[in-house]
């Protein structure tokens, strides 16, 4: 186990392997997770965060594992409820930076109601949410967010589920940052991870997983160098919406309709492009909705990866504490003798 | 006609109306007003589930019964001297109740052809009529109408101004037990201070009671109620779920923690949320979560955090919160989570009392789960158990479950109330990096087996918790068939040491050793002293034990309960307590239940004991 300062209290400069335990990471071979261990810790070591005031909390899931290989404080907690823990102890220590941890199922499953309350009351924390749209650690049931009629042990003739769409529900639970990244992607991953980190606010994070073991491939049409480029959009705010092998594509907004144009053919320059800016929800919510798949769909919008909404609001802890000490100053620090005395008393001699 | 004062040395009112007719204001009122002029009483509320059951019926009757006397009162009585029945309905689902000879105080308004249609009367026997009320003192009062003429010159609407019929209710009987009207009209000053016509209202339908009560002929008799011999000191009155919210925040303070309380409304719970969202000024953080597992979990992660970690709920809250409750065993940290139980299962019944949540407090998770159980007894009880879940908690690592019911936590009593100076502080300390460079081992444990409490932003304490088993000591992840084992016997071990540090069992009252021992917990507390002082006066050799650690029992337990031939366990419930008893002990001791909703009265454990006794 690390010393994580020096004994004069002068913080080290610390490595990605620092932030590595010396547990042996138990995912299977050729998982995504791997790869998003790796940038959480190098983003850990880049951002200068200390180990000691850093906290992961988990659910249950493969993804919640994640906490006993960060040689941070951690907590595997129960399943779907690491955002109820990481509340409560964001409450007790608002200078923690906290980090959750969560899958499709973890996530929006079993804890989807506490994924809804999470982004609403705006703690001052990081959302991962691991997105491979199946339950690995039960052995490969279909998920939340599985595309329809998808054959799975507990579907086999197919599931009838329709999918959640995680980006639609975080603006929707009116989350104050809302972005996606994959797995594959290590350069983007690590920029939104140190912007997520940079949000003051729940910062609420897709990243696309895949699971080798009982989805694989799900997003190879997001990930793989040949189809990539015209099925991804990569958001970047004050950008023309540009996608393509040589960004001959483009977005515009007709009314409130996205529709696709060709640069090359079809007589638009970029500056008749839609231009992403992050701080416009509306918009956002329009971006969300780039959720057919192209693997099925050839003619679907491009799935976004980026940040598609962000913005400013106070944060539960600080107003809960700004409350805390507004009722302090106004009726003075508590008595007990006042309050066990409460309004009338009458003595017996 | 000249007025006789008579003195009474006990009296048990119940005030019955309908949901909207303000019975429980008036009761709160009338009580603290009882309390102040010196009396012991005990009171219980009740009241329906639905917050405005239909006006005039059954299902919408509201209840309030005091019991005050200037001797020590244990229970709110079994038989009503005086009913205040302020319609049909009230009257029907009461009058069973009140003893033989005892008064009738009856707003005539509440007996037209509407209302005794709805209480399910004969439309052409009205019961102010008939031979209904023989044998009981009448007294007969439009008190609707009486009400509407006393406050004629308001500007109020009908609606409003019949909202004042409790008042002139209240001042009626404040002039027949020799009041005065100090109290009452100080709290309608407070309350209504910004609303100066619906003061001046209130006021004037008090004062209209008050006279009428003063100048009515049928009224002859005034009563006194001398105060009662309770020891010297500074009282107040006291309600259970305020009692408990002032032991959290003592607690709080007396170990330097600042205390954490997540919960999700739920009745009758949601008063101690409601209470210690006031004392944001002690540095109380209170969380609304949205559902019972989340405000578990956010008081563990408060916890986790260095907090004072609590949750309250109900019944069916509590079975929300098993998992998480788990894993706060698994994770040993500190953690109190209160249960005001109610009628169950399910939804059950909301409003009325139960000790139905005793087995599910002991053994209601998965896997071997053990965790500390302690009960409050009274209202004011609740103020020393909050303080004592608080201490073990902290002291020994550990969520302890604190079960109170609804008929604690709704009733009044006097409270001789401590002063915070004599109040000892109580010790909490937190893990430090090992000087000697050594790493942490967050299993580690001390005499207690309790293991530190490390919390995150300490630097050199790195570590992880978690559900899955731990190894012991370093506390990694272990699937060691022995080391769980282990840590199974280790849990359960820590948790039966608490025995070690907390009082023996002591006898309540009555005989140390005889042929009959009356075993409680919870809110029983009062009826077992009671039966039990009545049959030591007719000279049988009984004692009472009550319960306030259901786990781990007190060392001595077993040893005094073998001084007794027989042990009557009486529970609200289907026999829970009973059967522990029976598991753990072997002894063969004999249930008295009783499952209405209701506290066990008075004559009914009497007459069942003393055929045991014969």
């Amino acid at each position: 186990m690390a010393i994580d300062s020096n004994p004069n209290g002068t913080p080290y400069t610390l490595k990605a392997k620092d932030f590595a335990t010396d547990q042996d990471v138990r995912w299977c071979p050729g998982c995504g997770d791997y790869s998003i261990l790796k940038q959480v810790q190098t983003t850990l070591a880049d951002l200068g965060k200390q180990p000691h005031e850093t906290v992961f909390v988990s659910g249950i899931g493969c993804s919640s594992r994640f906490p006993y290989y960060m040689e941070t404080y951690g907590m595997h907690s129960i399943h779907g409820r690491a955002p109820a823990f990481a509340s409560g102890l964001k409450i007790a220590n608002p200078n923690l930076s906290i980090w959750v941890i969560t899958g499709d199922g973890d996530g929006l499953s079993i804890g989807g109601n506490h994924f809804i309350h999470l982004l609403r009351r705006n703690f001052d924390l990081n959302l991962l949410l691991f997105n491979n749209q199946i339950y690995g650690l039960t052995k490969g049931q279909y998920s939340p967010t599985s595309e329809e009629n998808k054959r799975t042990p507990s579907t086999p003739y197919g599931s009838i589920d329709h999918p959640v769409n995680p980006i639609a529900l975080a603006l929707g639970s009116d989350a104050t940052f809302v972005a996606r990244s994959m797995d594959r992607d290590t350069k983007h991953l690590k920029d939104m991870l140190a912007r997520a980190d940079a949000h003051r606010g729940t910062s609420f994070l897709e990243i696309y997983q895949n699971c080798n073991i009982f989805n694989d491939g799900a997003f190879e049409v997001f990930t793989e160098k040949t189809s990539k480029p015209a099925t991804t959009l990569l958001l970047e705010s004050g950008q023309p919406l540009v996608f393509g092998q040589e960004g001959e594509k483009g977005i515009r907004l007709d009314g409130f309709t996205p529709t696709v144009v060709d640069l090359r053919s079809d007589g638009f320059t970029k500056d008749d492009l839609w231009v992403h800016d992050d701080s416009d929800q509306l918009k956002a919510n329009i971006l969300a909705r780039f959720f057919d798949n192209p693997a099925v769909n050839p003619s679907a919008l491009p799935r976004p990866f980026g940040v598609f909404y962000q913005t400013q609001r106070p944060c539960y802890e600080e107003m809960l504490h700004q409350q805390l000490n507004a009722v302090v100053e106004n009726l003075g620090e508590g008595d007990l003798d006042k309050m066990l005395a409460g309004g009338s008393t009458w003595e017996i001699k | 006609m000249a007025t006789l004062t008579q003195e009474k040395q006990a009296v048990i009112i119940k005030f019955a109306g309908d949901s909207g007719d303000g019975m429980q204001l008036t009761g709160g009122l009338f009580t603290d007003d009882t309390a102040i002029s010196g009396s012991d009483l005990a009171t219980f509320p009740d009241f329906p589930a639905e917050i405005r059951a239909p006006i005039g019926t059954l299902a919408g009757v509201s209840g309030f019964q005091l019991h005050f006397g200037s001797e020590r009162i244990y229970t709110p009585g079994d038989r009503y001297d005086v009913l205040v029945a302020m319609n049909a309905a009230a009257l029907k689902s009461n009058i069973s109740n009140v003893r033989k000879g005892g008064t009738i105080i009856i707003n005539e308004d509440g007996f037209d052809s509407k209302n005794l249609r709805l209480a399910k009367y004969d439309e052409d026997k009205n019961p102010l009529d008939d031979n209904t009320l023989e044998g009981f003192e009448t007294i007969k009062i439009p008190v609707t109408k009486l009400t509407r003429e006393a406050i004629s010159e308001s500007t109020l609407g009908t609606k409003e101004k019949d909202r004042c019929k409790n008042m002139f209710v209240l001042g009626f009987l404040l002039w027949r037990y020799s009041r005065s009207m100090d109290t009452t009209t100080k709290f309608l000053n407070a309350k209504f201070k910004n609303k100066p016509d619906i003061l001046d209202a209130n006021q004037k339908a008090l004062m209209a009671g008050y006279n009428l009560a003063d100048t009515m002929e049928v009224v002859q008799d005034r009563y006194v109620v001398k105060p009662a011999k309770l020891a010297p000191g500074k009282y107040r009155s006291i309600m259970g779920n305020d009692a408990l919210v002032m032991g959290l925040v003592t607690a709080s303070k007396k170990l330097g923690l600042s205390l954490f309380y997540g919960s999700y409304p739920i009745t009758p719970a949601s008063s101690i949320l409601h209470s210690l969202s006031k004392y944001k000024n002690f540095g109380v953080r209170t969380f609304q979560a949205e559902d019972e597992i989340a405000a578990v979990s956010s008081a563990i992660g408060a916890s986790y955090g260095g907090s004072l970690g609590i949750t309250g709920t109900s019944g069916p809250g509590l079975a929300l919160k098993g998992e998480a409750m788990g894993l706060a065993v698994m994770l040993e940290l500190p953690l109190v989570v209160i249960d005001v139980q109610r009628g169950g299962p399910s939804t059950g019944l909301p409003t009325k009392t139960e000790q139905s949540d005793l087995l599910q407090a002991l053994y209601g998770r998965n896997g071997e789960c053990p965790m500390p159980v302690i009960a409050s007894s009274t209202p004011s009880d609740c103020f020393e158990v909050a303080m004592e879940a608080c201490r073990i908690a902290v002291q020994h690592m550990t969520p302890v479950v604190l079960l109170s019911d609804g008929y604690i936590a709704n009733g009044a009593e006097p409270w001789r109330f401590p002063k915070a100076s004599d109040i000892p502080e109580m010790k909490v300390s937190f893990a430090k990096q090992n000087e000697n460079g050594e790493p942490f081992m967050p299993y580690q444990r001390d005499e207690k087996l309790a293991r530190q409490w490390a919390i995150p932003g300490t630097p050199g304490l790195l570590h992880r918790v978690g559900g899955i088993e731990k190894e012991d000591v370093t506390g990694n992840i272990s699937y060691d068939p022995a080391n769980h084992e282990h840590m199974v016997k280790t849990r359960e071990r820590k948790v039966e040491m608490i025995a070690d540090y907390i009082p023996e069992q002591k006898i309540e009252s009555g005989h140390e050793s005889g042929s009959l021992l009356l075993l409680g917990w919870g809110s029983t507390y009062g009826v077992c002293e009671a039966v039990t002082n009545s049959l030591t006066k007719m000279g049988y050799s009984v004692g009472h034990a009550h319960l306030r650690y259901l786990r781990p029992f007190p060392r001595n337990l077993e040893e005094l309960m073998k001084r007794f031939d027989k042990i009557v366990i009486p529970e609200i419930n289907n026999g829970q307590l009973v059967k522990v008893i029976r598991d753990k002990y072997l002894l063969p001791a004999i249930p008295y239940n009783k499952i209405q909703g209701t506290p066990i009265a008075h004559e009914e454990l009497f007459d069942f004991v003393l055929n045991l006794l014969k």
